[in-house]
């Protein structure tokens, strides 16, 4: 389109229409990111955890397991609530390196198939998943069916006399600690590469 | 010897027309004028040229009940929309045990709550049903093919969410079965490599299922999905229209007696 002098490159109406263009863009903008950043947001925000008292030391046999209900979702009532399995470390048979956050073994009850609740059968010192027949041996280690890790643990520690639950924590099947994953996401070799660590889990600070 | 015209006659001499819808006796038929809500409406807006090419277009030699199956579904869907807007009426998402009530006071106190449910939850299962059987009809009779493969693609953005409005549905009774569903289902998308953990984060608006997750599944499965398909229903319909529908795999052209050697004058 010609200038309305000599050697106009842009001319009015396009100047115009790029302005317009332009206007419109930064408006749409305006409302769209921010609610794209509000939807977004609960992936980078940290959720906070409190240690909970679940009892005595004396509670906790080290041949068998100690059902706890513990809270990890506050206020929503029954749907934040999960069980986790307790029992004291037992050298014979916990090879793993010791530290001050597993004189206690919390197991999580979510399976690591696809997150179905696991249920201790002391008869048979396993824990079954209902959904797809996952079995854990008395470790938590998978010895049969679909779960692609070890059952997921908490930290313990011992605190005034009672044991206190934190946070939860993600191992591959050598029992390395690795920051909470979901169900269905294997650890060992490179499923840690594929499925990286997420902003919004929980951390254990420093103390 | 040509005729010459007549003098124009001054205005005022000429006959004057007969008005639309003058019958004779005084009174005036509105259809015949024209001046019924109807066209009132259309005069100002012009869409019957439009509604007339949507509706009173041509189709193929042999088609038959099957080729129904895309209008079933958008009727399964309309009856979804519908029954879905009276049902959030009474819905509360709230996790803490407020959903599955108001969930259970329309199932057995609201006046025919039970039936708009029972409509919603069938209808949903009805609506998965026939989109698939739509699906199978047209890949089977190939009514994929060019012109028609962006309707095809439509079509398949629309199954998936079809299927993605199952899911974020299935959560809102917020029982044992939705929430355990719900955890396996947001899981299985998670196991995803690289953006399937952060896409479970996005889903449950946390890394666990928390207290937004129902409202968010809620707000997923009543505005942000029914828009979009609503939206590309639309596109669809207009490309059914545009493109015209493909007349089954059996029927074999058949050359009108002429065109031949007319083409090859």
């Amino acid at each position: 389109m010609p200038g309305a002098f000599e050697g106009e490159t842009v001319t009015r109406r396009r100047l115009m229409g790029l302005t317009v263009h332009t206007a419109g863009g930064i408006t749409a903008a305006a409302f769209t990111l921010p609610a794209l950043g509000f939807a977004l947001g609960p992936l980078f925000s940290r959720e906070p955890f409190d240690w909970q008292p679940i009892g005595q030391p004396s509670d906790f046999p080290n041949n068998t397991y100690t059902t706890k209900v513990i809270t990890i979702v506050q206020g929503i009532g029954s749907a934040g609530k999960t069980i986790a399995y307790v029992r004291a470390r037992n050298p014979s048979i916990d090879t793993e390196h010791e530290d001050q956050y597993n004189h206690f073994i919390a197991l999580s009850s979510r399976c690591m198939h696809l997150g179905c609740p696991v249920r201790f059968v002391a008869a048979a010192q396993r824990f079954i998943c209902p959904c797809h027949g996952g079995v854990y041996d008395f470790r938590g280690m998978v010895s049969g069916g679909p779960p692609v890790r070890p059952l997921d643990r908490f930290y313990t520690r011992v605190r005034n006399g009672l044991v206190e639950i934190g946070p939860r924590y993600s191992v591959n099947s050598e029992l390395q600690r690795f920051s909470p994953r979901d169900p269905g996401e294997p650890l060992d070799g490179i499923g840690q590469y594929l499925y990286p660590k997420r902003f919004s889990t929980s951390v254990l600070p420093k103390d | 010897m040509p005729k010459l015209p007549a003098p124009p006659l001054p205005k005022v001499l000429l006959p004057k027309p007969k008005r639309p819808g003058d019958n004779g006796n005084g009174a005036v038929d509105p259809v015949e004028a024209g001046i019924t809500v109807v066209d009132w409406v259309d005069e100002r807006m012009g869409l019957s040229p439009g509604i007339r090419w949507m509706l009173f277009r041509k189709v193929p030699r042999g088609i038959n009940w099957a080729y129904t199956l895309g209008s079933a579904t958008m009727f399964a869907f309309l009856s979804q929309a519908v029954t879905g807007v009276f049902l959030a009426m009474y819905y509360r998402p709230d996790a803490n045990g407020g959903a599955y009530e108001s969930i259970r006071y329309i199932t057995d106190d609201a006046f025919l709550g039970q039936f708009v449910r029972g409509m919603h939850k069938w209808g949903a299962s009805v609506m998965i049903i026939l989109i698939f059987l739509h699906m199978g009809r047209v890949f089977f009779f190939g009514a994929y093919k060019y012109p028609r493969e962006l309707t095809w693609i439509i079509g398949v953005v629309l199954l998936i969410l079809t299927l993605a409005m199952g899911f974020t549905g299935y959560l809102l009774p917020f029982d044992q079965r939705s929430y355990w569903a719900t955890i396996v289902g947001v899981n299985i998308n998670g196991t995803g490599p690289f953006i399937g953990p952060y896409l479970s984060d996005f889903l449950r608006a946390g890394p666990e299922f928390g207290a937004t997750t129902l409202s968010r599944f809620y707000a997923i499965h009543m505005l942000l999905i029914p828009g979009a398909i609503a939206a590309l229903i639309g596109a669809h319909l207009y490309l059914i229209t545009k493109l015209g529908i493909s007349a089954p795999p059996w029927i074999k052209v058949e050359e009108e007696p002429g065109v031949a050697e007319k083409a090859e004058v």
